[in-house]
C-alpha cells in the first residue's frame, strides 16, 4: 500500500490539525471528536498522523505494547510475572493507530477464544481484539455514529478505566488499554449518543474552505502526491521530521509546564459562565492549554492559551437546547469576549 | 455544450464510461440512473467490452456481510481443526470492477463496506477470528433504477466520481462509438502523468465554489477526470474542454446552488435567492487579477454545469431549496436481520452462523459435548484425539432489541391551514420533535401545499435539521391530501423495510380541494384521499391525526377512521395542552 499522504501538507483545516497534535502530546485530555461533511480529509488526518508520531518502546513480543520503562503495575499478566523473573527485551514500534472497521464484531473489538486453538488442541487461550491493540495509541472510529450500539458501551466502558476486562466463554482475563478515542463522522447522519459525546476531550468542526485558492492548493497537493508519492513525501520530510522532534519535545516538556492561579481562575469561571456540567471541562481545558504551551516551547500557561484551546473543550459540552438556533461555537466566543472586556 | 439532445446525451455517457474503464478505482465509479431497458443493457455490454481488466464481480442485492468480507469456512474448519478462511467479494474483486444491482435499495451495512473499501484501497477486517488488511481497489458500477424519490445512500454516490442519465433514451439514439481498447490501454498507461496547468486547476475550484460543491473528494475526483478526458484524446495536457467535459459528468448533478449567470439566461433565474451573488462575485474575481486572459471559459464552463443539472435538482435549486438528496437515509444504520445481530442476548439456539447470527461457541461445544464419545467410535482412526463437531451442534446467541421507531410528521401548509393556525401546528411539531429527541427517535417531514406533497426531510436523527426545514416552511395554496397520504405510505413501507417502525402524525384539517392529478376539486379530491388513506390502512402502521382547524370538524375524524389511526383535536394554544399532545403521541408510539 502507497504510504499515507504527510500530515503536514495537509491544507487549512488548523483546527483539526491542532486538536491532534494535543492529543498526541497528553493523551490524557480524551479522545478527539472531528465532526464535518464528507470528503473533508478526516480520515486522511488520522492515518497522516499515525506516520507522523515518534515511535515508542515496547516489551517485545508483548501483544499488549507494554511499556518497558514503566513499573509492572501498568501491565498485562504476562509481562507481570515475567519481569518479576528476568528484564525483558525491548524494541521499538510506530505508535498505533487502530482502525475500529464499521461491521467488526463485538469479539474482535475486546478479544475473545481463540477459536482454532480452541478446536484443535481443545486449550482454552485469549485472543487479544483491537482495544489491545490500541494500547498507547490511537483508536480511530470512522462514522463513529453510526456504531452500533453494544461495541459503544464496551468502548466507553473501556475507555474510562483504562483497563479492558473480559468475562466471556470461560474466560477471565484482565489487561491495560489506555488510547486516543479518535471519531469521525457526518452530523447529517445522526447524531452522537450525549454520553459518548461527553467522552471526548476535544471536538472540531471541519468544513471545506471557501476560497479559490485553497482549494486550488488541495487539488494541487493531492495531484502531486498522487503523481509521484514517494517523492512528494520525500519534499515534506523536513516538515514532518520537524513537526514529530516538536511533539517529541512538547511530550517530554509538557509535565513541567506550570500552571498559575489566575490562569486557573480563568478556566474555572469560564466554565461557570458556560454552565458546563461538572469538573471534567475545566481539568480537559488546563490539560489541553498545558498541551498547547508545551507544543510552543514555553514552561507556563497562559489564558491565551486557554483561549485559544477553549472552543474545541467545551462546545460539545455545554447543556443545549435542542431548539436554541445559537451554536455552541457562538456562545463560548460572547463568553470569552464579555470576559475580555471586564 | 447546450441543452443535450438525445444523441450527445448518448455520446455524453459513452465518454464517461470510457473514462471510467481507464481507471476505475481511481475515479471511484459510476452512478448510472437508468430504468431497465435495451439502453441500460446496451451500456452494460459496452461497459464488459471496454473493461481493461478480467475481474468483473456482480454485488447482489442482499448480500450477507459474510460473503462481502470473507469468514469461516466452516465445513472445512471443523473438519481439519484448523482455521479456514474464504475471501469475500469485495477482496476478489481487486483490480477489477463491481458491479452493483439496484443500488438505491442495498442496505447500509453493505454501503459501509464498498465506502471504505473505496477510501483505502484495501479492507481491514477484524471478525472471527482474524485481523488483516487485504487488497481491494476496485471501481464500481452503480446501477440505479432512477426512480423519483429513490436514491442511491450518499455516502456512496458521493465517492462515485461519474454520473450518467440513460433515463430518456431511446435504444434508436445509442450510436456506435469509435472507442476501441487500444486507445483505453494506452490512456490507462499515460492519463497519470498528464499535466493540469494553473489556470484550469482555478477554474476548477472557482466552479466547485460557484455551483457550492464543498468536497474535497468531489474536486479530485473531477482533477483525476480531467486528466483522464485529455489521455483519452492523446493529449499530455489539459485543456478547458477537458475541464468542461469533466464538469458536466462529475460536478453537474452535485450542485447546491444556482450561480449568478449571464444576463441572457437571467429571467429563468428570477426566483434565484441573492446570498449567493457576493460569494460568486467573491470566486471569480481572483481570476480576473491574476490571469484575466483565461477568465472566459470559466462562465461557459458553470453554464455547461447547470445544463446538465438534473431536472428535479435544478428546480428546488430554483426555488431556494437545499437539494434533499443530501442524506437520503440518515441515521438509519443495521438492517431487517439486525435482532440477530445486536440488543440483548436473551439465550441461544440451534442455528446456522452463516445467516448472519453470531455462533455461540461454549453453547455449540457443550451441544457436541455428549456425543464426543460415541463420534470418536465412528470417526476415522486418524480424527480420534479430535473434537468431534457437526452442523447439528451449533448453537446460536438470540438478541432481543427495541425496534427504532421513526416519527413521520406530515404537516397541512396549505392556505386554509395557515389561515387558521399555522404557527400553532409548527410548535406543536416543535413539541413533538423535542419529545422524538428524547426518545433519539427517527424523524421525516412531509409538506403538502400547492399541488404536491413532498418529502421535505426524509428520515434523520438530526434535530437541527428537521428544526430547520420545519422553520423555512413555507404556507399557502391547496390542500392536495390525497398526494401527502399517498406519499406517507410509501415513505412507511420504505421505513418498514429498513427494519424501523414508522408512526405518522398527521396535522391538517382534513380539508382536501387538489386531486392526485393537481386539479382542483373538493369531491374527487376527497375521493382520492379516502382511498389513499385505505391504502396506508393496509400497512397496519399507527397513525394518530391532529385536527388543525379552529373547531374540532368532521372531515379531520373521517380521515382518522380511513387511516386507522387516533384523532386529536388541536387543543387551545396553551404550553399545556401542547404537552398533552406530546403525551398522546407518545401514547401512540
Amino acid at each position: 500500500m502507497a504510504a499515507p499522504y504527510p500530515f503536514t501538507a495537509i491544507v487549512a483545516q488548523q483546527d483539526m490539525k491542532l486538536a491532534l497534535l494535543i492529543a498526541a502530546v497528553d493523551q490524557g485530555v480524551g479522545g478527539v471528536l472531528i465532526m464535518g461533511d464528507r470528503g473533508t480529509g478526516k480520515s486522511t488526518a488520522i492515518r497522516a498522523l499515525a506516520a507522523l508520531l515518534p515511535k515508542i518502546p515496547v516489551v517485545a513480543n508483548c501483544a499488549y505494547n507494554c511499556d518497558p520503562e514503566r513499573a509492572t503495575a501498568g501491565h498485562c499478566e504476562s509481562c507481570q510475572q515475567e519481569k518479576a523473573a528476568a528484564p525483558k527485551k525491548t524494541t521499538t514500534v510506530s505508535i498505533p493507530v487502530v482502525d475500529l472497521p464499521l461491521g467488526a464484531t463485538e469479539d474482535r473489538v475486546i478479544g475473545a477464544l481463540d477459536i482454532e486453538r480452541a478446536l484443535h488442541a481443545g486449550e482454552k487461550a485469549f485472543e487479544p481484539g483491537l482495544l489491545a491493540r490500541a494500547h498507547r495509541g490511537f483508536l480511530y472510529i470512522d462514522e463513529v455514529n453510526l456504531l452500533e450500539d453494544h461495541i459503544v458501551d464496551a468502548l466507553l466502558d473501556v475507555a474510562a478505566s483504562g483497563e479492558n476486562v473480559v468475562e466471556r466463554e470461560g474466560l477471565s482475563i484482565r489487561h491495560p488499554a489506555r488510547f486516543v478515542l479518535v471519531g469521525s463522522g457526518n452530523p447529517e447522519e445522526g447524531e452522537l449518543r450525549p454520553q459518548l459525546l461527553d467522552r471526548f476531550g476535544l471536538s472540531v468542526d471541519v468544513a471545506t474552505p471557501q476560497d479559490v485558492a485553497s482549494r486550488v492548493e488541495i487539488i494541487r497537493q493531492r495531484d502531486r502526491y498522487e503523481q509521484d508519492p514517494d517523492s512528494f513525501i520525500k519534499q515534506w520530510r523536513r516538515k514532518e521530521s520537524a513537526q514529530r522532534r516538536r511533539i517529541e519535545q512538547a511530550r517530554l516538556q509538557v509535565a513541567l509546564v506550570s500552571t498559575p492561579d489566575e490562569v486557573l481562575e480563568f478556566a474555572a469561571s469560564l466554565c461557570l459562565q458556560l454552565g458546563t456540567d461538572g469538573l471534567r471541562g475545566e481539568l480537559t481545558l488546563l490539560r489541553a492549554g498545558r498541551a498547547l504551551a508545551a507544543l510552543n516551547k514555553k514552561d507556563i500557561i497562559t489564558c491565551d492559551d486557554i483561549r485559544s484551546v477553549a472552543p474545541m473543550v467545551l462546545r460539545h459540552r455545554l447543556r443545549r437546547d435542542p431548539l436554541d438556533e445559537s451554536g455552541s461555537d457562538s456562545r463560548i466566543a460572547r463568553v470569552l469576549e464579555s470576559m475580555e472586556a471586564s | 455544450m447546450m441543452p443535450s439532445s438525445a444523441s450527445s446525451q448518448w455520446a455524453l455517457a459513452e465518454a464517461a464510461l470510457a473514462a471510467f474503464s481507464v481507471a476505475p478505482h481511481a475515479l471511484g465509479g459510476i452512478w448510472v440512473r437508468s430504468p431497465p431497458g435495451p439502453v441500460r443493457t446496451l451500456f452494460l455490454e459496452l461497459a464488459e467490452d471496454w473493461q481493461l481488466s478480467t475481474i468483473a464481480k456482480r454485488i447482489p442485492l442482499h448480500a450477507q456481510e459474510s460473503r462481502l468480507l470473507g469468514g469461516i469456512e466452516l465445513t472445512q474448519t471443523l473438519a481439519t481443526g484448523k482455521l479456514h478462511w474464504e475471501s469475500g467479494l469485495l477482496a476478489q474483486s481487486h483490480g477489477g470492477v463491481v458491479t452493483l444491482t439496484m443500488a438505491e435499495r442495498v442496505q447500509r451495512q453493505t454501503i459501509a463496506h464498498l465506502c471504505s473499501a473505496l477510501d483505502a484501497g484495501s479492507l481491514t477486517l477484524a471478525r472471527e477470528g482474524l485481523s488483516q488488511t487485504v487488497p481491494a481497489a476496485f471501481g464500481i458500477i452503480a446501477l440505479d433504477e432512477g426512480l423519483e424519490g429513490e436514491q442511491p445512500q450518499t455516502a456512496l454516490t458521493e465517492r462515485l466520481g461519474l454520473r450518467v442519465d440513460l433515463g430518456n433514451l431511446s435504444i434508436h439514439d445509442a450510436l456506435s462509438s469509435d472507442m476501441d481498447s487500444a486507445n483505453l490501454r494506452n490512456a490507462q498507461a499515460r492519463w497519470a502523468a498528464v499535466t493540469l496547468d494553473d489556470a484550469l486547476v482555478e477554474a476548477l475550484a472557482a466552479t466547485t465554489l460557484a455551483l457550492g460543491i464543498d468536497s474535497p473528494r468531489a474536486m479530485v475526483l473531477t482533477a483525476r477526470l480531467i486528466k483522464i478526458l485529455a489521455a483519452l484524446e492523446g493529449r499530455s495536457e489539459a485543456i478547458d474542454a477537458d475541464l468542461e467535459r469533466a464538469v458536466v459528468m462529475a460536478l453537474a448533478h452535485r450542485s447546491t446552488r444556482l450561480p449568478e449567470l449571464p444576463p441572457e439566461n437571467a429571467d429563468e433565474e428570477a426566483r434565484e435567492p441573492e446570498p449567493q451573488d457576493e460569494q460568486t462575485e467573491e470566486t471569480e474575481s481572483p481570476d480576473n487579477q491574476e490571469q484575466p486572459e483565461i477568465t472566459p471559459p470559466l462562465d461557459a464552463v458553470i453554464e455547461a454545469a447547470i445544463a446538465h443539472i438534473p431536472p428535479g435538482l435544478l428546480a428546488s435549486l430554483r426555488q431556494g431549496h437545499q437539494p434533499r438528496g443530501k442524506s437520503s437515509s440518515g441515521g438509519k444504520s443495521g438492517t431487517q436481520q439486525r435482532h440477530k445481530q445486536r440488543g440483548r442476548p436473551v439465550g441461544t439456539e440451534a442455528g446456522d452462523p452463516r445467516r448472519g447470527s453470531r455462533l455461540n461457541l461454549m453453547a455449540t461445544l457443550r451441544a457436541a459435548a455428549p456425543w464426543q464419545t460415541l463420534r470418536r467410535q465412528q470417526a476415522a482412526a486418524d480424527r480420534q484425539g479430535q473434537l468431534q463437531i457437526k452442523p447439528s451442534d451449533f448453537r446460536t446467541t438470540r438478541f432481543r432489541h427495541r425496534r427504532e421507531s421513526t416519527t413521520l410528521f406530515v404537516v397541512d401548509a396549505s392556505g386554509s391551514a395557515a389561515m387558521h393556525r399555522m404557527a400553532e401546528a409548527k410548535g406543536a411539531v416543535e413539541l413533538l420533535l423535542a419529545d422524538c429527541y428524547s426518545r433519539r427517535d427517527s424523524v421525516a417531514l412531509i409538506a403538502f401545499r400547492g399541488d404536491k406533497a413532498e418529502l421535505l426531510l426524509p428520515p434523520t436523527r438530526s434535530l437541527v435539521r428537521a428544526k430547520k426545514a420545519l422553520a423555512a416552511l413555507p404556507g399557502g395554496g391547496g390542500t392536495p391530501l390525497a398526494h401527502a397520504v399517498e406519499l406517507t405510505t410509501l415513505l412507511s413501507e420504505q421505513i418498514l423495510r429498513d427494519g424501523a417502525t414508522p408512526t405518522a402524525v398527521f396535522l391538517t384539517d382534513g380539508v382536501a380541494n387538489i386531486a392526485r392529478d393537481g386539479t382542483p376539486g373538493r369531491q374527487r379530491a376527497k375521493e382520492e384521499a379516502m382511498t389513499a388513506a385505505k391504502h396506508f390502512r393496509a400497512l397496519n402502521s399507527r397513525a394518530l391525526v391532529i385536527d388543525a382547524s379552529p373547531r374540532a370538524q368532521q372531515k379531520a375524524r373521517e380521515l382518522a377512521d380511513a387511516l386507522g389511526g387516533q384523532y386529536l383535536a388541536m387543543p387551545q394554544a396553551d404550553a399545556a395542552g401542547m404537552r398533552n399532545i406530546g403525551r398522546s403521541a407518545e401514547a401512540v408510539n
